[in-house]
């Protein structure tokens, strides 16, 4: 057991960890000792000074290991002659801190005087103004007059930017390296740094792009000063005058939660427009970092493109209806086609709109379907992540198996999480074709060629057998090293977490690889059990909700289009993403989408219904880990109304009974759906206290994070009965020499509508481009860079090649969502343009 | 002195050649340590010697290699070449001319830790030296005197130069490792020593060049001998580097506890004519100035000794000033110095010596009244306790110690203004 010191700082006791640092112990008892450096997520550095202390021990007498007493009985207390940082300065029993003393009072403002000889004191045009660390504790400690003569000051860069999105402000610099240690020891992309020394000293990047990072905005929160703004927030607002709302970022399944900064504005006739995204603490989903695109990836939802108003079909043009006159006419043609109606949703819906698309579909006898290129989410609801899971707990006895997914591109914050359980001892395996940013933190590394996701399972599976009596799987010939050390270091894991991605893959292949890793948590007992199951990293932020209410993919969407007589598109892209469904969906019977854009398939559509983004309603979405969130409505945009709102009247005109408000969804849904059931908004809103304690008075200690006063959410409970085996049928590849097969991959900034409307985020976005091993491309003779063409289910797609060492033979890596319609694994040949030849 | 120890080569020309070294006894120490002794035995010797560290803080050498975490592994012996303390040349003169008996000690010590390689980390300009100890480590090996199975035991040990980039705080034991590791020359936090965490966070030992050149005769002769040199509490041979007013500079390898009187005025043939002693800075720019009075010069110049007349003896680079120095301006120098050398890692020390540049500055010139000499000091007092490495604290000695001792220098440069 931990063992524990007792000390007394400022006349108060305490009772914390030996090992604990000063600072740590008083923040615990409500002592705020100002700090620059420190941070607590990063370890103390002591660069800054600023939390100096006086700091007294017990005297202990050699000879009796005692300690010495005073005249009165008390133990004699030795004070060291200078002051010392509480930050570095372990806690000892029966130590006393002195952080109110005249002596340490004139220590902190000797270090401020120090500070603000070089800083410039432009408060008045900064954008930390307000939330300022250095300008809360000068007003608290500081001199009021400088004896620092103003024509020595150093003058810098005052907007120097790092990258498109962080700006520097050289001279605010207090050079306390929070971003430096952030980026080289939380996030492990070590792209900005120190460069020059003594007064000189100054931050770069070293990267090219400049600060090429996912995370670089959390580095203006943890500033302690207004050196780091983003290129977003920065004069945009004095933070003052911004109020919060807490949501949950819909981009990706991880389930970051967030606070949003809303200021009341004359371009919006005094409506509240949002200023920025910030993180909000959830020690067990996103700790207090977001990362860039949950951050800047915002702007969709005020885009001028958003629709404004329910669109029909009249004469082959889309022109405004009423929403009185438009829910009429929906409700009319879904009666009509009764059973024949089918609900396609993706996961960027809440579960309060999932489930009233799915009470309406069942309620005229229809179909409802998921939207998806990945499967095996009805696995997940059966082993996935359940009750007293905390990815904040994995350390040592706990094995974690990453397969097919790129964790950095597809759900950035698990990389830092898993980063941090190796750290704290944790085992990783990393299971996939190429080399991903994961792989550092890995103790083993299994590669496998596109196509054998599952038959790799299935393998260490067997490898497992052999030894242990499991059920057998069917025999692969795969094998080899690899697997056999990670079958070995799987069999005595103490807990076992899967995740599992689509790198490479479509449907089948995926739900093939779910279930294979099902299997494998089934046979070595790892299931219903906190700290063990599987998690999808999923497309889309809400398709586990989606899978837990009964969605399914459909196998083929084509087919489907053409056989339902009624179909009712919500919030997702079909012909847009493949453009090859274009003539099904026009040809299709009655089309309604529902979106906040007017997007490739409302283009087709007979009726287009104006949705409302995230930022304008609440709900709750479930996350890959299975933990339901909760999201409050930030702004009011009253043309457009939220998909469960619109499904609800649509479900009444057609005589169902069905709920309108969130709050009576979420009710039904518990009622109805089983995984469900322990769960109320009530609930989802409960807190309890997060260590560190951030976003209080004292901005210094943490940062400019949230803290969360809004509901930490919970996981969904899951099933009693573990699932039986089946061993899933594995598509075979049968390829001819020397053809390439385009395998489809995903990338953070692709071409979405939630990150194309960011100007910001725009600018990172690649053009649209495939990537190929070099002796590949040196057999096809297209040089590195060229503009080149394939044909995918038909339609023609120009893209510029990439040659990369890491790509597999045989293989041409295209990402998601740039253009190229890509679901699943198929043969290409590659020509050379003839634009580029031109 | 009759006999070198440490710039043995003053008294053997050709030193520096490997077959002259050991022609005169070389690697003697080193077969007895590797063929005979048990690496405690070595410590202990050591320990025994008295021998403390010549880079400047005096701590007992054999302690420190007994502080070596024994659970962790590997180990690394660092020697510290960065000689870059103004004032202060006598590695340089060592790792010239006797190179064999420094990379000797450096072989022992990392016997007697148990370490396989050793690093000598030497400041950026002293190129030259590298490249001439490459040769020298390349002749040892050839020799036989590095390698695997040395001696035929089980010992093996190679050695590594290692050229910093020219940052005087590269002279700190823990930036020296950061900048080893190819990072920025920033100390870092103390505890851990190196020690117990050092290069590569592995048990490290750091020892200045002179330590190490003294350890051979430790060995071959014994710690009785070496104590018979020097004081009781400062035992042994030290280089003096003499510099400043005086008319014969240079090193002069005297036992611990000369006074500076010999020093300076029977070594150094006193001062230039016409002119009398007012100071003397006895560890370079980091060092407090004294006043150079009788009871000064007589002072021994060791470790116990140097604090009663108000200073540290340092690495023993003894600056003499004489009365044609203006203190405000050595004071500005001092602290251009210190304040190009900081390395900016903590606020005190990187906003402190800026400051105090600008006041010196203006004070030097005569741009500045006696209340900016008094903020200087002000400001110097606002460093003092509070700086994350010594550079920061030892930049304040010769500003505080300066004004307080030497005032009417002070109100000469301020009458212009003060009027």
């Amino acid at each position: 057991m931990e063992k524990l010191v007792s000390l007394i700082i400022d006349g108060k006791q305490v009772t914390v960890p030996s090992g604990t640092v000063i600072v740590n112990a008083a923040k615990k008892i409500g002592i705020d000792i100002p700090v620059f450096c420190y941070h607590p997520k990063m370890e103390p550095v002591g660069m800054c000074r600023q939390c100096l202390v006086e700091v007294g021990r017990l005297v202990i007498d050699r000879a009796t290991g005692q300690p010495v007493l005073e005249a009165d009985g008390t133990p004699k207390i030795q004070f060291g002659a200078k002051l010392e940082t509480a930050c570095t300065t372990p806690v000892s029993e029966g130590m006393v801190v002195i952080g109110t003393s005249e002596k340490a009072v004139r220590g902190r403002k000797d270090i401020l005087e120090f500070l603000l000889t070089s800083h410039p004191l432009d408060c008045p045009v900064c954008d930390k103004g307000g939330e300022c660390s250095l300008q809360n504790l000068t007003l608290g400690y500081g001199p009021g007059q400088s004896r620092f003569i103003f024509d020595e000051k150093m003058h810098l860069a005052k907007h120097y930017p790092l990258g498109d999105l962080i700006f520097l402000d050289r001279e605010r610099c207090i050079q306390c390296g929070r971003c430096v240690r952030f980026q080289t020891n939380i996030v492990d992309d070590p792209v900005i740094g120190f460069y020059n020394r003594g007064r000189s000293i100054q931050i770069i990047t070293n990267s090219e792009p400049g600060f090429d990072s996912y995370f670089s905005g959390n580095t203006t929160d943890i500033c302690p000063v207004g050196a780091l703004t983003t290129a977003d927030f920065r004069f945009q607002a004095r933070p003052w005058e911004l109020c919060s709302t807490a949501s949950i970022c819909p981009h990706c399944p991880v389930g970051c939660n967030l606070t949003i900064n809303l200021r009341r504005e004359a371009r919006s006739n005094g409506e509240l427009l949002i200023k920025r995204i910030m993180p909000r603490q959830n020690e067990s989903v996103n700790e207090i970092w977001i990362c860039d695109k949950g951050r800047f990836g915002y702007h969709y939802t005020e885009s001028k493109e958003r629709l404004t108003q329910p669109l029909v079909r009249r004469e082959g043009e889309l022109v405004a209806i009423g929403w009185d006159e438009v829910l009429s006419y929906v409700a009319e043609n879904f009666t009509h086609a009764g059973k024949n109606l089918l609900a396609l949703a993706s996961g960027r819906l809440s579960n309060e709109d999932l489930f009233n698309l799915s009470e309406l579909s069942s309620g005229l006898g229809g179909k409802s379907a998921l939207y998806t290129h990945m499967a095996g989410g009805d696995l997940v609801a059966q082993v996935g992540f359940g009750e007293g899971t905390n990815l904040a707990d994995l350390g040592k006895g706990t094995v974690i198996l990453v397969v097919a997914s790129n964790l950095e591109e597809e759900a950035p914050v698990w990389r830092l999480r898993l980063k941090q359980a190796t750290e704290r001892g944790a085992t990783l395996i990393v299971a996939n074709p190429r080399r991903t940013k994961l792989e550092r933190y890995a103790s083993q590394v299994v590669r496998y060629a596109y196509g054998s996701e599952a038959t790799t399972i299935l393998a260490i599976i067997n490898a497992m057998s052999a030894k242990q009596n499991f059920p057998k799987a069917p025999k692969f010939s795969q094998g080899g090293e690899a697997i056999k050390t990670a079958s070995e270091t799987i069999s005595s894991a103490e807990n076992l977490i899967i995740f599992y991605g689509s790198e490479g893959m479509g449907l089948e292949a995926s739900q093939a690889l779910a279930q294979a890793c099902a299997n494998l948590l089934v046979v070595t007992n790892h299931t219903h059990k906190a700290n063990n199951g599987l998690v999808g990293v999923w497309p889309r932020a809400n398709d586990q909700g989606a899978w837990e209410m009964g969605y399914s993919p459909l196998p083929n969407l084509k087919e489907a289009l053409q056989q339902f007589e009624a179909i009712y598109i919500a919030g997702a892209d079909p012909v847009g993403d493949d453009p090859s469904l274009t003539e099904v969906v026009r040809e299709a019977e009655f089309v309604v989408v529902q979106d906040l854009f007017l997007t490739e398939t409302a283009k087709l559509a007979d009726v287009v219904l104006p949705a409302q983004a995230f930022t304008e309603r609440e709900g709750t979405i479930t996350s890959g880990e299975r933990r339901v969130q909760r999201y409050y409505p930030a702004v009011q945009h009253t043309d457009q109304k939220p998909d469960y709102a619109i499904i609800a009247a649509i479900s009444k005109r057609v005589g169902l009974d069905v709920q309108e408000s969130p709050l009576r969804i979420f009710n039904r849904l518990a009622a109805k759906v089983p995984a469900f059931r322990s769960l109320s908004y009530r609930l989802l809103a409960q807190v309890s206290e997060q260590w560190p304690i951030i976003g209080r008075n004292d901005l210094f200690y943490g940062g400019t994070s949230y803290e969360n006063a809004q509901g930490l959410g919970m996981h969904l409970s899951s099933p009693s009965q573990i699932p039986a085996l089946a061993w899933p049928h594995v598509p075979e590849v049968n390829l001819a020499e020397d053809a390439i097969l385009a395998v489809p991959i995903t990338i953070l900034y692709d071409r979405g509508q939630t990150i194309y409307s960011s100007q910001l985020l725009q600018q990172r976005i690649p053009p649209a481009h495939i990537t190929l091993h070099p002796d590949v491309a040196q057999r096809l003779n297209i040089p590195d860079g060229a503009l080149v063409q394939f044909s995918l289910d038909g339609v023609a797609v120009d893209a510029i090649l990439h040659v990369e060492e890491q790509v597999s033979l045989g293989v041409a890596l295209v990402p998601r969502s740039l253009g190229m319609p890509v679901s699943a694994p198929v043969q290409i040949e590659i020509v050379v343009s003839s634009e580029y030849l031109d | 002195m009759t006999e070198h120890i440490l710039l043995r080569h003053r008294d053997i020309p050709g030193l520096d050649q490997i077959d002259t070294y050991r022609q005169n006894g070389g690697f003697e120490a080193w077969r007895k340590v590797v063929s005979k002794m048990d690496p405690d035995d070595v410590t202990n010797e050591v320990k025994a010697s008295g021998l403390r560290g010549r880079g400047g803080a005096g701590f007992p050498t054999g302690l420190k290699w007994s502080f070596i975490d024994w659970q962790n592994w590997p180990h690394y012996v660092v020697a510290n070449a960065d000689e870059s303390e103004p004032g202060t040349f006598k590695d340089r003169e060592i790792m010239e001319s006797n190179p064999y008996q420094f990379l000797e000690g450096v072989a022992i010590c990392a016997f007697a830790v148990k370490a396989n390689d050793a690093y000598i980390y030497l400041r950026g300009e002293f190129w030259q030296i590298a490249h001439k100890l490459d040769q020298c480590i390349t002749e040892m090996e050839s020799g036989g005197y590095l390698g695997d199975k040395l001696y035929r035991t089980n010992t093996s040990l190679r050695l590594h130069t290692h050229l910093g980039a020219g940052a005087y705080i590269c002279g700190e034991e823990s930036a020296l490792l950061e900048s080893i590791e190819g990072k920025l020359g920033q100390p870092r936090l103390r505890p851990p020593f190196p020690p117990a965490v050092g290069l590569y966070g592995k048990p490290t030992i750091v020892n200045n060049v002179e330590t190490l050149t003294n350890v051979p005769f430790i060995i071959s002769r014994g710690a009785d001998w070496y104590k018979s040199i020097g004081t009781e509490k400062s035992p042994g041979p030290k280089v003096f580097s003499l510099s400043g007013c005086v008319n014969r500079p240079g090193n002069y390898e005297l036992p611990l506890g000369t006074t500076f009187r010999e020093l300076i005025f029977d070594h150094g043939r006193g001062i230039p004519e016409g002119h009398k002693i007012k100071a003397i800075m006895p560890a370079g720019a980091s060092s407090s100035m004294i006043i150079a009075n009788d009871e000064a010069l007589a002072t021994p110049m060791d470790y116990e000794s140097v604090p009663n007349v108000g200073a540290q003896l340092g690495s023993a680079s003894v600056i003499v000033i004489d009365d044609s120095v203006s203190i405000p301006w050595l004071l500005n120098k001092t602290i251009h110095f210190f304040k190009h050398e900081s390395c900016g890692k903590c606020t005190p020390c990187r906003e402190g010596t800026y400051w105090m540049m600008h006041l010196t500055e203006r004070i030097s010139q005569g741009n500045a009244t006696m209340n900016e000499v008094m903020l200087l000091q002000d400001v110097a007092n606002q460093l003092k306790g509070k700086c994350l490495c010594a550079l920061g604290e030892f930049s304040i000695e010769a500003v505080l110690t300066g004004i307080e001792r030497f005032p009417a220098d002070f109100k000469t440069v301020t009458a212009k203004s003060n009027s």
